[in-house]
C-alpha cells in the first residue's frame, strides 16, 4: 500500500498517471467516435471507400485555372475547386492587407476627419457578419450592372455588366522572349545596385534615391525590348456574341463579390491589428527618431513599423488563415470553391458525405497549416534578435 | 499496459456504439408523429401556405403516410432540405420519409442504400427563359448563362444535353429554388433549369408569368418519388400502398367525397372493398396497418387526382404522363388483392 500512496505523493509520478488517465479517456472517446461510424455505416449499408474519385465527374464548372470537362474525374473536378479557393484567397489577401495597413495608419492620423472615417469604416464593417457581406456585394453587382447587351464600355475593350467584367487579354507573339530576358536583366541589376547602395551609404552617409531608380529600370527595359521587338503582344479584345461577351479575360460577379467582400471585411480586422501594433511602440521611440531631424514617413518606415511588425504578425496570420476559410461561404452565392466542387456536387452526385468532408477538411487544414509555417518562418526573420 | 486500457476502451466503445434497431412503424406510433423531409419551398409541391402550414403535393404524401400510420394526417413534423442535405438527412434518420420531388436513379437507389418505393410524378428536366430572350428552341442557347439548383440530377443532364448538340454555356450553381430565381430575376442568367414541374412553380410565382416561357426541349427521364431508408422492408411497402391506395381511390373513383359512404357499404366492385377494409385484405396486418388505414388517407388527403388537382392545376400543369394508364398515362397500379 506504501507503495502506491508514494507514487501518489511524488510529484513527478503523479502527473505521469493523470497524463495516462487523461490519454487513456481521450483514447477511449476517439475509438468510441471511430466505432460508431463504422456500426452506423453497416447498420445502413455503407462502406467508406475513396474510389469514387476516379468515376468522371459528369458537371460542368464555370471557372476553372487547370483544364477540366466533364468528362474529367471528381478529384480534379476537387482540385479546380481547390485552386478556385487559393485564387479567391489570394486576392482577397492582397486586398484585405493593403485595405487593412492603409486604414490602421490612417485611423492614428492626427487629421480629425480621416480618423474618424477609418473609425466607422471598422466599426461598420466588422459588426456584420462575413456572410452579409458577400451576399450584399454580389446583390449589388448582379443587380446594379446592366445586362450584356447594354454592357458600359470603358473605351470599347473593357466591358462591365452583370456577368462580370472582361478586360482585353494580352497574346504573346514570337520575340516576347527577349521582353522576358530583359525584365530578368532588370531585377538583377535592381538587387545588385540597392546592395551598392547600401554600403555607400554605410561607408559614407551618402543616399540615392534607390527604390525610384529601380522602379524606372524595371519599367523602362522590358519595355525598350518591346519596342525592339517590334511590339510582340496583341490584345483580344472581348466582344458581344450572342448571349454574352467572348474572348478577353473575364472575372466573374462571384469572384468580384467574394474578393471584395473577403478583402472590405477582413481589412477591418487588419486595421485594428495595425493600429494596435503601432501603438504598442513606445511614444519615445517616435519621439527620439522625430528629433534626430528624419521625416515622418522615415519615422513610419524605419522606426516604427519595423517594430510593430513582430507585434503585427501573429494576429495577422490568424486574420489571413480566417478569410481563407470564410471563402468557403463561396456556396451562397455560386462561387465553385473546394466546398461546392468536392464538397457540394460531387458529395450529392456520389452520395460520399463521410468520404468528401475528411477530403475537404483535411484540405483547409493542410492550407492553414501551410499559411501558419510560412508566416512563422517570416515572424522568425522579423522578431527580435537577441544581443 | 497502455495498449491493454486502449483495448478495454475499445470493448466499451463497441458496446456503446451497439444500437438497437426498432422497426420504422413502432417508432413514428410510439412517437406519435411522422417526420417528414420535404422542399425548402416549391410551389404546388411544398410551401407555407399563408397560415404558415405547409402545403403541397408532396406534403400531401407525407399526410397520407401519417393518416394510414397514425390515423391523423395533421400527425406530421416537415424537416426541410435542400437538394444537397436531403439524403443525410435521411440516412441520419432526421425522417421517416423523403417527399421531395426526388428523382430515382440507379446509383441512388443501389450506391446510397436508399429505397425509392415508387412514382409519384413523372417529371423531365426543361429550361425555362424570358420571352424578350427570343430564343424558341433549347439548341439556340449556345454561350448562355444557366443557372442551375445544385445537388440535383439537374447539373448531369445539362453537361451531356450541352455536350451532346455541341453547344457552350456557363453554369451558375445555385444551392435553392429561391435564390435561383432571385438571380434568373436579376439577369445573372439568361436561363433556369430544372424540372419542368419546378419551372411551371417558379414561373407562376413570378409578377409577370406571362413574360416568360418553358422551351419545347425536355432533356432527360425525372421519374420523382418518395424514398425511405434501406433495410426496413414493412416500412417501405406500407409507404408504396400507401401511394397505390391514392392512385386506387382515383381509378377506381373513390373521393374523399363517398369515401365513407364506399367504405359502409358492400360495393359490387370488391377491389374496393378490400382496399376500404369491408373484405379482409390478406396481409394486411403484416404491415401492421388498421382495417380502415386507405379510408383514412382518403378521405382525409383525398385520392391521387384530388391532391394533383389542387395543388399542380393552379401552376397550370397538365395530367399528361401522369394521368392513369387507362388515360394515356404512365400509372398503372398492381391488383390490391
Amino acid at each position: 500500500m506504501t507503495f502506491f500512496s508514494n507514487i501518489w505523493r511524488n510529484e513527478k509520478s503523479r502527473e505521469i498517471i493523470v497524463q495516462i488517465i487523461v490519454l487513456f479517456f481521450l483514447g477511449w472517446f476517439i475509438s468510441w467516435l471511430v466505432m460508431n461510424v463504422n456500426a452506423n455505416f453497416e447498420a445502413l449499408g455503407k462502406d467508406i471507400s475513396f474510389e469514387f474519385l476516379f468515376i468522371p465527374a459528369g458537371y460542368d464548372i464555370n471557372q476553372y485555372l487547370i483544364d477540366y470537362n466533364n468528362r474529367d474525374s471528381h478529384l480534379r473536378a476537387g482540385i479546380v475547386g481547390l485552386l478556385n479557393t487559393g485564387l479567391v484567397a489570394f486576392f482577397g489577401i492582397i486586398l484585405a492587407t493593403i485595405l487593412g495597413i492603409a486604414l490602421g495608419i490612417i485611423r492614428l492620423s492626427k487629421n480629425w476627419l480621416a480618423s474618424k472615417i477609418a473609425y466607422w469604416y471598422v466599426e461598420f464593417t466588422r459588426n456584420v457578419p462575413i456572410l452579409l457581406h458577400i451576399l450584399l456585394w454580389h446583390g449589388i453587382i448582379i443587380n446594379t450592372l446592366p445586362h450584356p447587351r447594354k454592357a458600359i464600355s470603358l473605351g470599347e475593350v473593357t466591358f462591365l455588366s452583370n456577368r462580370g467584367f472582361y478586360i482585353p487579354k494580352p497574346l504573346t507573339e514570337t520575340g516576347i522572349e527577349l521582353v522576358y530576358l530583359f525584365f530578368v536583366i532588370a531585377i538583377i541589376f535592381s538587387i545588385l545596385f540597392a546592395k551598392y547602395c547600401k554600403r555607400k551609404q554605410d561607408l559614407t552617409g551618402i543616399q540615392y534615391p534607390v527604390f525610384w531608380i529601380n522602379v524606372s529600370v524595371i519599367c523602362s527595359l522590358p519595355l525598350i525590348a518591346f519596342f525592339i521587338s517590334g511590339m510582340p503582344v496583341s490584345l483580344e479584345i472581348p466582344a458581344l456574341k450572342g448571349f454574352n461577351f467572348r474572348g478577353g479575360m473575364h472575372m466573374s460577379p462571384e469572384l468580384a463579390a467574394l474578393t471584395f467582400a473577403l478583402g472590405i471585411y477582413t481589412a477591418a480586422f487588419i486595421a485594428e491589428i495595425v493600429r494596435a501594433g503601432i501603438l504598442a511602440i513606445d511614444k519615445g521611440q517616435r519621439e527620439a527618431a522625430e528629433s534626430i531631424g528624419l521625416k515622418p514617413s522615415k519615422v513610419m518606415n524605419l522606426v516604427i513599423l519595423p517594430q510593430a511588425r513582430r507585434v503585427i504578425i501573429p494576429p495577422l496570420t490568424s486574420q489571413y488563415l480566417n478569410l481563407t476559410k470564410n471563402s468557403s461561404l463561396a456556396i451562397a452565392i455560386g462561387y465553385m470553391d473546394l466546398v461546392a466542387t468536392l464538397g457540394g456536387i460531387s458529395l450529392n452526385q456520389t452520395g460520399r458525405e463521410m468520404e468528401t468532408m475528411l477530403i475537404v477538411m483535411l484540405i483547409y487544414l493542410s492550407v492553414s497549416l501551410s499559411i501558419s509555417a510560412l508566416m512563422n518562418w517570416y515572424n522568425s526573420k522579423v522578431k527580435l534578435v537577441g544581443r | 499496459m497502455k495498449t491493454k486500457m486502449l483495448l478495454a476502451g475499445v470493448t466499451a466503445g463497441v458496446m456503446f456504439a451497439g444500437s438497437v434497431l426498432a422497426s420504422t412503424l413502432d417508432d413514428v406510433r410510439a412517437r406519435g408523429k411522422l417526420n417528414c423531409i420535404i422542399n425548402t419551398g416549391l410551389a404546388g409541391f411544398a410551401a407555407p401556405d399563408d397560415k404558415g402550414n405547409w402545403t403541397g403535393f408532396d406534403v400531401d404524401f407525407c399526410r397520407a403516410v401519417a393518416a394510414a400510420t397514425l390515423g391523423d394526417a395533421d400527425k406530421v413534423n416537415y424537416t426541410t432540405a435542400t437538394g444537397k442535405t436531403r439524403f443525410t438527412k435521411l440516412a441520419a434518420g432526421e425522417g421517416e420519409l423523403l417527399s421531395r420531388n426526388t428523382t430515382w436513379t440507379f446509383s441512388r437507389d443501389v450506391d446510397l442504400s436508399q429505397t425509392f418505393i415508387g412514382v409519384n410524378y413523372y417529371d423531365g428536366q426543361g429550361f425555362m427563359v424570358p420571352k424578350a430572350l427570343g430564343v424558341k428552341s433549347a439548341k439556340g442557347l449556345d454561350g448562355a448563362s444557366v443557372c442551375i439548383q445544385t445537388g440535383t440530377t439537374t447539373e448531369l443532364n445539362l453537361a451531356e444535353f450541352f455536350a451532346g448538340n455541341n453547344i457552350k454555356y456557363n453554369p451558375v450553381p445555385i444551392e435553392t429554388n429561391a435564390e435561383a430565381q432571385e438571380l434568373y430575376k436579376a439577369g445573372r442568367c439568361d436561363v433556369y433549369t430544372t424540372d419542368a414541374s419546378g419551372l411551371y412553380a417558379t414561373m407562376m410565382s413570378f409578377d409577370n408569368p406571362s413574360d416568360h416561357m418553358v422551351l419545347p426541349e425536355i432533356v432527360s427521364k425525372e421519374p420523382l418519388g418518395p424514398v425511405v431508408r434501406h433495410g426496413d422492408d414493412q416500412w417501405a411497402d406500407i409507404v408504396a400502398w400507401v401511394l397505390r391506395a391514392m392512385m386506387a381511390g382515383e381509378e377506381k373513383g373513390i373521393t374523399s367525397k363517398n369515401v365513407k359512404e364506399l367504405a359502409a357499404k358492400d360495393n359490387k366492385d370488391k377491389e374496393i372493398n378490400r382496399l376500404l377494409g369491408k373484405d379482409p385484405l390478406q396481409g394486411l396486418s403484416k404491415l401492421g396497418l388498421s382495417a380502415d388505414w386507405a379510408v383514412n388517407v382518403i378521405s382525409q388527403v383525398g385520392n391521387y387526382q384530388e391532391s394533383f388537382e389542387k395543388h399542380l392545376f393552379p401552376l397550370t400543369i397538365k395530367r399528361g404522363m401522369n394521368a392513369l394508364y387507362r388515360d394515356g398515362g404512365l400509372h398503372y397500379i398492381p391488383p390490391i388483392k
